[in-house]
């Protein structure tokens, strides 16, 4: 194949072949600015698929990325289970009440029917209308988050830490439900058209927990689960840690793993050792306040580190661009990345004995 | 320092509550209970903290060895306790956010070192303030995991300012943790990395307002 011709997903599936392609492929995460795009308010954004559909498809031709994000908002999941969510203007839209309230509440607990879900209906729905737009030539990813790190919303970070360590049975029956959703959750957005799944399991991060914890637990249901996704799973620790455990996520099955801006990207790719791709590090707090120099200086910094070989999505460390990233500085990142990151990158060997 | 801290902090990370419990009662054979806190407690804290931010503990462990030193302490030092320390007006805060865990760890650790604090919940802006200078606090601590609630602490910063209440600010979250110049942007007087961090920048003020 002539490497000056690819398409997003022939670059794609070829770095991810631990291969080179022409450039860097650059995975913009980028979902809020979706709104900003259309004039519109975070909250109506979301409301329809059509909204989604036409900003991302916007996104993807001014920000010159290689995938489109099928992904609303988290909270969307805990919706289908009857849970809420609280809009911002300028943020994420959050989680409301926990629907477990005591713990009591997981023996009764059942997974939402997902081909219902009035919330999912509309996830669904943008996913087809991006296939319909791109077809093959655009990476479409789909988000689920991990049934292991769902129960944070489901129930708030403190209790589902106890849960955790005091109470392993309905720990299991929590699973055995998030899962049975997850699985369901995920296959439908491949069906309808999503090319793979990014597994958002930030609990698993050595961030929240040890390794020795990730091993009984996290692992286990990530194996469980990814082995019923009929696709291809991108797992991310969406800022969290996980450079001692990524023999161990590789062992999930998982294809790419979402890194942190915490953690050095050369050891990250040494550690990932070919199993798996990385997807990261850009720090997303920072680039809020980056020059477009700062900019071009931190994406030549993460393709030399971890460029070489293939193996490398491009990305910031969050699974999402904040809000607040200006303009400018995803133009910056793009530019850097026609400039730095096409193939053989024959300048990293010098850039790397300086720095 | 006090030999026991190493096997009360290891049985803290290993969530060995018995371990940790006979230790600090082995403590206690020697030491009062406010110097068992600060000789023994607190250093253990302290570095589990600094474990933390160096990547090698999980919050997992923090949280629930913060959660049963508070109750230790809780039970040996009372908040009626005269050995509790004197200290400055303090409450603790999530602003405009929506996820407690960090609150929930920085109160504890706090406590757990022998602080009391108002604990203020969730609150916006408006309220927050309001609610600092009514109840004449000194020492503010607000946490966020947001980066919209982070930035919002300027909002905060600059109207306590503005009233001179005095009030100094501390920040900890993950916006602060991933960006090193955003607690100075908004206008905190300090940044605390881990829960441990707090209880040391509270004494240090807790010194200059004397």
């Amino acid at each position: 194949m002539n490497a000056t011709t690819m398409n997003s997903m022939q670059r794609t599936l070829t770095t991810l072949g631990q291969q080179e392609p022409d450039r860097v492929p650059l995975f913009l995460l980028t979902t809020l600015h979706g709104a900003k795009e259309l004039g519109m308010s975070i909250e109506d954004y979301y409301a329809r698929a059509e909204n989604v559909i036409e900003g991302q498809l916007r996104l993807l031709k001014k920000y010159r990325a290689d995938c489109l994000y099928g992904f609303f908002y988290a909270s969307i999941e805990v919706e289908a289970w009857g849970g809420s969510t609280i809009y911002l203007p300028d943020g994420p839209p959050l989680c409301g009440a926990p629907i477990i309230q005591r713990p009591e509440d997981i023996d009764t607990l059942k997974a939402p029917d997902v081909a219902t879900a009035p919330c999912l209906q509309r996830v669904f729905a943008a996913i087809r209308g991006l296939k319909a737009a791109v077809g093959d030539t655009v990476p479409i990813i789909g988000v689920a988050i991990s049934p292991f790190s769902l129960p944070i919303m489901q129930m708030g970070f403190d209790k589902y830490i106890e849960l955790l360590y005091e109470q392993p049975e309905r720990f299991e029956k929590l699973m055995a439900a998030n899962i049975a959703f997850s699985v369901a959750w995920s296959n439908a957005q491949l069906a309808a058209g999503a090319t793979a799944i990014c597994y958002f399991d930030p609990m698993s991060s050595t961030t929240n927990i040890p390794r020795e914890l990730y091993l009984k637990t996290g692992q286990q249901v990530a194996k469980r689960a990814i082995a019923q996704i009929k696709g291809p799973t991108a797992t991310h620790m969406a800022s969290g840690r996980c450079l001692p455990i990524m023999a161990d996520i590789a062992d999930t099955g998982t294809a790419v793993v979402g890194v942190s801006g915490l953690e050095d990207l050369g050891e990250l790719k040494a550690a990932a050792n070919k199993r798996v791709s990385l997807l990261g590090n850009l720090n997303g707090i920072e680039m809020r306040r980056w020059t477009p120099e700062q900019a071009e200086a931190a994406v030549k910094c993460a393709i030399a580190r971890a460029g070489r070989g293939g193996g490398l999505l491009l990305g910031d460390n969050h699974g999402e661009i904040p809000w607040q990233v200006p303009d400018e500085v995803l133009l910056a990142i793009g530019d850097a990345v026609e400039r730095w990151g096409r193939y053989p990158l024959d300048w990293v060997e010098e850039y790397l004995a300086v720095t | 320092m006090n030999p026991l801290i190493k096997p009360f902090r290891e049985s803290l990370e290993m969530l060995d509550r018995v371990q940790a419990e006979s230790v600090f009662q082995q403590a206690l054979t020697t030491l009062s209970p406010i110097q068992a806190v600060e000789q023994v407690v607190v250093p253990a804290l302290e570095q589990i903290g600094a474990a933390w931010e160096a990547g090698s503990v999980a919050l997992s462990q923090v949280y629930m060895s913060g959660r049963f030193c508070e109750e230790l302490v809780e039970h040996v030092l009372p908040p009626s306790d005269p050995d509790r320390k004197h200290q400055p007006r303090s409450a603790i805060v999530v602003l405009s956010d929506y996820h407690m865990l960090g609150k929930r760890i920085v109160y504890s650790v706090m406590r757990a070192s022998g602080f009391e604090l108002f604990d203020y919940g969730r609150m916006g802006v408006d309220e927050l303030v309001a609610r600092a200078q009514a109840d004449k606090i000194r020492v503010l601590l607000i946490s966020v995991l947001i980066l919209p609630s982070a930035l919002r602490v300027r909002d905060v910063c600059t109207r306590l300012k503005a009233a001179a209440s005095g009030i100094k600010v501390l920040v900890g979250g993950a916006p602060f943790l991933f960006d090193a110049q955003m607690w100075q942007e908004v206008g905190a007087d300090a940044m605390g990395h881990s829960a441990a961090d707090a209880v040391n920048i509270v004494e240090g003020w807790m010194g200059e307002m004397q």
